[in-house]
């Protein structure tokens, strides 16, 4: 309720919202460093004291998605003139792109990792969402013989960092087949993300009143026509902000994504710290790189941010 | 339109006893109101007839047939309750329809439409029809929960205390308003309620249930004149029954509270201790009478008064007529109509008047 502020209340809301103005400052801070270096000419990037003024360049981008090599001699001019504007760019950079024998133009690692993260984690987030929101619901609804311990033993699953595992999960996966294939990836972080789904969903599921579904039962209708009908809409705050939750998770593994990866099935994580040990980095790709994997979550978050704001206090209010 | 029974019927949750042994009939038609204090297991019995809890005991039968192995959605029953029965999500039509939308029944849309409008007619809801539900009043609220059970001609209504939670004016306006529809319907109706009023106001027949014991079933006008135990006679009236420890001597009653009066009942129970029973229309100012009390409290409701007396360490309450002027703490007599004195065993409550 909006009571009558005193004075010093007044005073004491405005030192508060200037402290949040500079802690979220703070945190912003390699945010900006990120995203202004990614639009950066190479040589402003590595500046004592930093650049904080420069014409903006999409080249890093470029570079980012081209496979280049060295330039061991300049381009003829006309060769330069017949070049679309985004070779012209890396030639400009000192390289050159590299083509195959039929003059096609060669990809970077990066668009591949970059679909691979998308690919692993959507399909291990929505995997992990609905068996956790079924489970949630079974746990829920219905009298399970031993729930606690069930729900302790799934939730322990969380309790070892989960490094621990890494070498054991190697030689699993060595022995099945399924180092760096996406399906291993997916299975790993399903996994992961389980516990913590279940446990989430399993708080919203609570909250819903039993009776909705109850009504619709009595009403002629199936626990399973109940359940999507009813249960479902009444959770989808707390699917989206579950879905955010094994997304992040998902999308920013590092650990096993770079034992269990190689190639095929690598994802972005592991991907871009690897192209700074190759020669002299270029500052500017690999912050344009980590600028374009910032967003993926940044969209999701923002896309589902009112039903996050709801499902935060939704849960804060619970207990 | 159905005959419901259940026989036998227990349930415990988690070794607690919810119902114990409980035998009930409704006919087809009528208008059966289980009466019963919070966690006396209405709600239980709801359930359990409606197929959303199974018994661990007993057999449910409806029009005969055994239904225990049924599902809700089979049953054929409708269930309102007091809150929760509306999807928030969903207009008040979509909820008068979600009934009639379930594969089981396949209704034709435009006969939809038309049950959907006839019942908002009813229940003067139409002008609601297309808000939200979490827009509305408490009390349209329950309109609509009601709409929802009789759109469909169900074979049974239960309901859980649907009035509850109305303020009184409301819950007085809703109450004629069911009882009404439950006429014109001409429906079997289980209305649970812990609310003795709605009980004696609407209930063809009344059951009063204690503690998972059903302990009386009769008329409304049967259960307020002869209780079969003092939890019953404690449970209907407003005042309540005056209940006054006691023994009978030589064919009067000697009350622990002091004053001694005579009793028309036969003298088998002579001597033994007992509980007095008499309800407050059946005493009456009388400055000859030979038992005396104290005027403690007097609350004027115009037709009448409702006087309390202190006598020993016991309040008596009486209805006086608007004629008398009693005043407080001013010394007076009072007597009672020898027939009307129901006695009960002090140990059990039992009536002993009653078989
Ligand atoms: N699902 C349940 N689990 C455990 N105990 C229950 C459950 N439902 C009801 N009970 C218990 O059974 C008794 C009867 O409950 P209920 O039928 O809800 O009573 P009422 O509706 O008359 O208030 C209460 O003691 C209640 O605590
Ligand atoms: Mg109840």
């Amino acid at each position: 309720m909006a009571a009558v502020q005193t004075t010093g209340e007044r005073t004491l809301n405005k030192l508060a919202i200037v402290s949040v103005l500079i802690v979220t400052m703070i945190f912003l801070a390699p945010i900006y460093w990120i995203v202004s270096t990614s639009f950066k000419p190479r040589n402003l990037a590595t500046t004592v004291p930093p650049t904080i003024v420069f014409t903006p360049e999409v080249s890093p981008f470029v570079k980012l998605m081209l496979k280049r090599s060295q330039l061991r001699e300049q381009p003829t001019p006309e060769e330069y003139a017949a070049a679309p504007w985004w070779e012209r760019l890396v030639f400009d950079g000192g390289e050159k792109v590299v083509r195959d024998g039929k003059g096609e133009v060669q990809l970077s690692g990066y668009p591949s990792r970059f679909l691979n993260s998308l690919i692993v984690a959507i399909i291990s987030t929505v995997l992990a969402v609905s068996m956790g929101t079924f489970t949630a619901y079974g746990f829920s609804r219905f009298k399970v013989k031993g729930e606690d311990d069930w729900l302790f033993f799934i939730l322990s699953t969380r309790m070892l960092p989960p490094v621990v595992v890494a070498i054991p999960m190697f030689l699993m996966y060595r022995t099945f087949g399924l180092n760096d294939t996406h399906i291993g990836l997916i299975i790993l972080y399903t996994a992961f993300n389980l516990s913590f789904s279940v446990w989430l969903m399993k708080g919203f599921i609570d909250e819903i009143p039993k009776e909705y579904e109850e009504a619709a039962l009595v009403d002629g209708y199936t626990r399973m026509e109940a359940f999507f009908k009813i249960v479902l809409p009444e959770a989808a705050t707390g699917i989206a902000a579950t879905a955010v939750f094994c997304f992040i998770t998902a999308w920013n593994e590092y650990v096993f994504a770079l034992i269990m990866t190689r190639r095929d099935a690598q994802t972005a994580p592991p991907f871009i710290p690897s192209q700074v040990g190759s020669g002299l980095p270029d500052w500017t790709v690999i912050a344009a790189g980590t600028f374009l994997f910032l967003l993926p979550v940044a969209i999701f978050t923002f896309l589902l941010r009112r039903h996050l704001l709801r499902g935060m206090s939704f849960g804060a209010i619970r207990k | 339109m159905a005959h419901i029974e259940l026989r036998n019927v227990t349930k415990t949750f988690g070794g607690k006893a919810a119902l114990k042994n409980l035998d009930l009939e409704i006919a087809d038609g009528q208008f059966f109101v289980l009466l019963g204090e919070t966690g006396a297991g209405k709600t239980t019995t709801l359930r359990i007839v409606a197929g959303l809890e199974k018994p661990d005991d007993g057999t449910i039968l409806i029009d005969g047939v055994d239904v225990g192995g049924w599902g809700a959605a089979e049953r054929d029953v409708a269930l309102v309750l007091q809150q929760y029965s509306l999807y928030p999500r969903y207009t008040v039509r979509e909820n008068l329809e979600f009934p009639l939308k379930s594969k089981i029944r396949r209704v034709a849309p435009a006969e939809i439409q038309e049950r959907v409008e006839r019942v908002a007619r009813t229940l003067r809801i139409e002008h609601l029809l297309e808000r939200k539900t979490d827009r509305l009043s408490g009390g349209e609220m329950q309109r609509v929960s009601i709409g929802r059970a009789i759109v469909r001609k169900p074979r049974v209504f239960l309901m859980d205390e649907p009035l509850s939670a109305l303020d009184a004016k409301l819950r007085e306006a809703l109450r004629t308003e069911l009882k009404r529809l439950q006429i014109t319907l001409g429906a079997t109706f289980l209305f649970v309620t812990h609310d003795q009023v709605e009980a004696m106001s609407m209930g063809d027949r009344i059951g009063v249930l204690d503690r998972g014991r059903l302990v009386q079933v009769g008329t409304p006008s049967e259960i307020y004149a002869r209780p079969t135990n003092t939890f019953v006679a404690r449970s209907v009236g407003s005042p309540p029954m005056n209940l006054l420890d006691g023994a009978v001597r030589d064919g009067a009653a000697v009350t622990e509270a002091g004053f001694s009066l005579p009793i028309s009942v036969a003298s088998a129970h002579e001597g033994r201790p007992v509980t007095f029973g008499v309800r407050p229309e059946h005493l009456r100012l009388d400055p000859e009478a030979p038992a005396k009390a104290r005027v403690h409290d007097i609350e004027d409701h115009g037709v009448e008064k409702i006087v309390t007396l202190a006598t020993g360490d016991a309040f008596v309450r009486l209805t006086a007529p608007a004629t008398q002027h009693p005043r407080i703490d001013e010394s007076v007599g009072f007597s009672w109509n020898p027939e009307k004195i129901i006695l009960f065993d002090r140990t059990s409550g039992r009536n002993l008047s009653a078989a």
